[in-house]
């Protein structure tokens, strides 16, 4: 990606733009290791391996963490009662420790002096099994990418499916990468952010999408290995750490190694209105487990100019890809990690529409030259005219290979109207390649001259988002957050779904799986 | 295509009772459709698709496009005039009783009819764990492209999410004095969502004295129209429904326009 720049941004402001990110986002990273969750314990027995689910679907590590939250708490962590309860015998192992628990018949306490030393190496050992795991499936993806290779162009073409049955979406992502798509995003069940615990098992019933379960992940990562193979190109799986399981759901996607996730900073807050609190901290644990899976992660940035206006809304693209990209990078994702997101959504009314377009574009290009950013199509200004449509998502093509974009989502003229068709599927990436094909190469001779429209444009964003920042820095980000300076939706820090799930650690809190994270150990 | 400057000219003629599409001259009854069948392009499966073509009344029709999508489908573009002919006097079209506002125009009517924000509490009651319809309506991410009453700035939005119980619906209701209680049912297994409705309006008669109950709506993909009296409901939304026009009836209901003549039509 790193080419000759094709807009010139004042060095200085660029490195204000940064450190102003830092200074925004440092409080809530000292928040978020001051806290854990319920979903971050969770995720960590299942690092240790519990899996499974009662008759009525509750998962077993939600009833273990509620009995221990119950009895001791979780200011400790949820590994140190547990494995205490284990090395005193209460239970042969950890599946049959979570269902004894769900009668009362098993009593937690929290260990002292030697013994708890003694359990917090028996909780390490155990949970480093679960960090090997994604560790052996970060090798593994490696291996199949040098043997079947990545895409011979970039952008990346990401593609959707969304059923609802895991058995529909097995075939149609295959076709799908058949005919040409180098991701597959498999869209979750409307809902499924708002659940506080991950289903399990295959599943065949959601709703406008299918749910991330670990097997729903692990039958389609088989199903695109064997069309990987196929096709002679590592095919990519996508799925969403979003919501109140976003930890667990990161760590099931490490497992089951999935190659990308969505993982937006603020999402959860703004359009879901899950607590702030609960999200950062939800956020720091699930980023720092796709920076050890080698996942890359996609932002949501494309979701504010659906609710804003593109034109006067475009720094605050700007500010929250600066904002993740501080999040990403203090929790361990590499550049290469960091498909922020940002979308073609102007309105085509506006006079120049496209040059806005290339202009911001070309500044998330510039500004993160190494990042793989997310190119997401118009979908606000989509109507029940599917022609004009169609037209909308070649000139939103055009700009993504202009632009040098890395990750492509392709736009359907259906959007907004209908389910894409199959033939819409079809006659989207015929409009894809149309415009690889004709124009890959012209960002070669596409150099804007520096005082002309565009990047005087982008040097203007850039402005606006560094004037944005200043203020989010005085006030706070929380504060900021509360106020509705992203997407017009105002979430205070004490307030939203999930709440409950916070909870603040104790000096003693131990958590194996944030050690081995944040020190990169394997045992 | 032709000349139109003369089209301008003409003065505007009246519509004939009877009319056809129109490709490029009256009466030739031209349309264009496209369509994937589920067979492997070749001859038969053109065949095929002209003869779906004539079976939707498309006379004499032509295949200008055949195309084969992965070896089992093949997609068609057919151009063909149809057959039928559109007698005007026999269409019908449900009127919607509330003119569609935007949102400025939405939020211009709160504030000089009612110069508070008006508050609206919605859930998905009973079982029902589907918040995709309620989220749809009230969230801000919305839906069809269009934003959710969250988005609107003189709408108070108290969303509680699934599986509310009807008591809890009614105290968190009175406790917002809510103007407006929107449920969503997507779940309609043994007529669920008809029984949850039917026990949500009866609970809200019961708490509230009579003519302060608030308006009352239900969504879901299978109420049947015209069974909002059955149900006690104000008014019910089906498949489809977009936040836009929920907010524009919230408004023909409950708003009082800003000249005080009218009466809140509850």
């Amino acid at each position: 990606m790193s080419t000759t720049p094709l807009i010139h941004l004042d060095a200085a402001q660029v490195r204000q733009a940064r450190s102003l990110a830092k200074r925004a986002g440092a409080p809530v990273v000292k928040i978020a290791k001051n806290h854990t969750t319920v979903s971050v314990e969770r995720a960590t027995l299942r690092l240790a391996g519990l899996t499974g689910a009662d008759h009525e679907g509750q998962p077993w590590v939600n009833h273990l963490v509620d009995a221990v939250r119950g009895q001791v708490g979780l200011e400790h962590g949820v590994t140190t009662p547990v494995y205490d309860a284990l090395r005193r015998g209460v239970a042969p192992d950890l599946l049959t420790l979570a269902q004894q628990s769900t009668s009362g018949s098993v009593s937690f306490r929290l260990p002292e002096g030697r013994e708890l030393a003694a359990t917090q190496r028996t909780a390490r050992a155990q949970v480093a099994r679960g960090i090997r795991a994604i560790d052996a499936q970060r090798a593994a993806r490696d291996r199949l990418i040098r043997c079947h290779g990545n895409p011979k162009q970039t952008p990346w073409i990401y593609l959707i499916v969304a059923t609802g049955d895991i058995d529909e979406d097995i075939p149609q992502a295959q076709a799908a990468a058949r005919e040409g798509a180098d991701v597959i995003a498999v869209i979750r069940s409307t809902g499924q952010s708002l659940l506080d615990f991950v289903p399990e098992g295959a599943t065949h019933e959601g709703f406008a999408g299918t749910y991330a379960t670990q097997e729903n992940f692990r039958l389609m990562r088989a199903a695109l290995d064997e069309t990987s193979r196929e096709v002679g190109r590592y095919v990519r799986l996508t799925n969403y750490a979003s919501g109140l399981c976003m930890p667990e759901i990161a760590t099931l996607a490490g497992l089951e190694r999935l190659d990308m996730m969505l993982n937006d900073s603020m999402y959860g807050i703004l359009f879901r209105d899950i607590n702030p609190i609960r999200t950062f901290v939800d956020q720091r644990f699930s980023r720092q487990i796709h920076a050890r899976a080698g996942i890359i992660i996609n932002t949501g940035e494309d979701n504010y100019l659906t609710t804003a206006d593109a034109v006067d809304a475009a720094h605050t693209v700007t500010v929250s890809q600066l904002l993740n990209e501080y999040f990403a990078k203090e929790a361990g994702l590499a550049d290469w990690q960091l498909g922020l997101g940002h979308a073609f959504e102007i309105n085509p009314e506006v006079p120049e529409s496209f040059r806005l377009e290339l202009a911001h574009a070309l500044l998330a290009r510039t500004l993160f030259p190494d990042a793989p950013l997310k190119w997401m199509p118009p979908t606000k200004h989509m109507t029940g005219d599917v022609f004009r449509g169609y037209l909308l998502d070649g000139f939103f093509n055009l700009a993504g290979t202009m632009t040098g974009q890395g990750i492509l989502l392709v736009g359907m003229m259906t959007e907004a109207v209908v389910t894409p068709f199959l033939s819409d599927r079809d006659l989207a990436l015929q409009n894809v390649r149309y415009v690889l094909d004709a124009a890959g190469g012209l960002r070669e001779d596409f150099h804007p001259p520096r005082d002309g429209f565009i990047q005087t444009r982008a040097r203007h964003v850039l402005g606006e988002a560094v004037d944005l920042l200043d203020r989010i820095t005085t006030d706070g980000l929380l504060n900021a957050i509360a106020d509705g300076t992203f997407g017009l939706m105002k979430r205070p820090a004490d307030h939203g779904k999930g709440l409950e799930g916070v909870i603040t650690k104790a000096p003693g809190y131990d958590n194996p799986a944030v050690t081995l994270l944040e020190t990169g150990a394997t045992r | 295509m032709t000349n139109r400057k003369h089209l301008r000219d003409t003065p505007r003629k009246l519509t004939p009772q009877i009319v056809r599409p129109y490709g490029d001259t009256t009466g030739d009854g031209m349309i264009q459709v496209s369509f994937t069948l589920p067979l492997p392009h070749d001859k038969r499966a053109e065949g095929a698709a002209l003869q779906l073509a004539k079976k939707m009344g498309m006379d004499p029709a032509l295949v200008v496009h055949a195309k084969p999508i992965g070896p089992d489908f093949t997609f068609f573009v057919v151009y063909g005039s149809s057959n039928h002919l559109v007698d005007l006097g026999q269409v019908h079209v449900q009127e919607r009783e509330f003119p569609l506002l935007s949102p400025k125009e939405v939020n211009l009517a709160i504030k000089r009819g009612m110069r508070r924000r008006l508050v609206v509490v919605g859930a998905s009651i009973g079982t029902d764990a589907h918040t995709v319809g309620i989220d749809a309506i009230l969230n801000i991410k919305g839906f069809a492209g269009e934003k959710g009453l969250e988005y609107y700035s003189e709408i108070t939005v108290v969303n509680l999410g699934a599986q509310v119980l009807v008591p809890d619906l009614v105290a968190k209701a009175r406790a917002a004095k809510a103007d407006a209680v929107l449920v969503s049912q997507v779940v309609t297994q043994k007529d669920a969502h008809i029984h949850n409705v039917s026990q949500m309006t009866a609970a809200f008669r019961e708490a509230y004295p009579a003519g302060k109950v608030p308006l009352l709506v239900a969504g879901g993909p299978r109420f049947e129209e015209g069974s909002a009296d059955r149900l006690g409901v104000d008014r019910i939304f089906g498949r489809g429904t977009t936040p836009s026009e929920v907010a524009s009836y919230l408004v023909h209901a409950v708003v009082p326009p800003a000249t005080p003549s009218r009466k809140k039509a509850s």
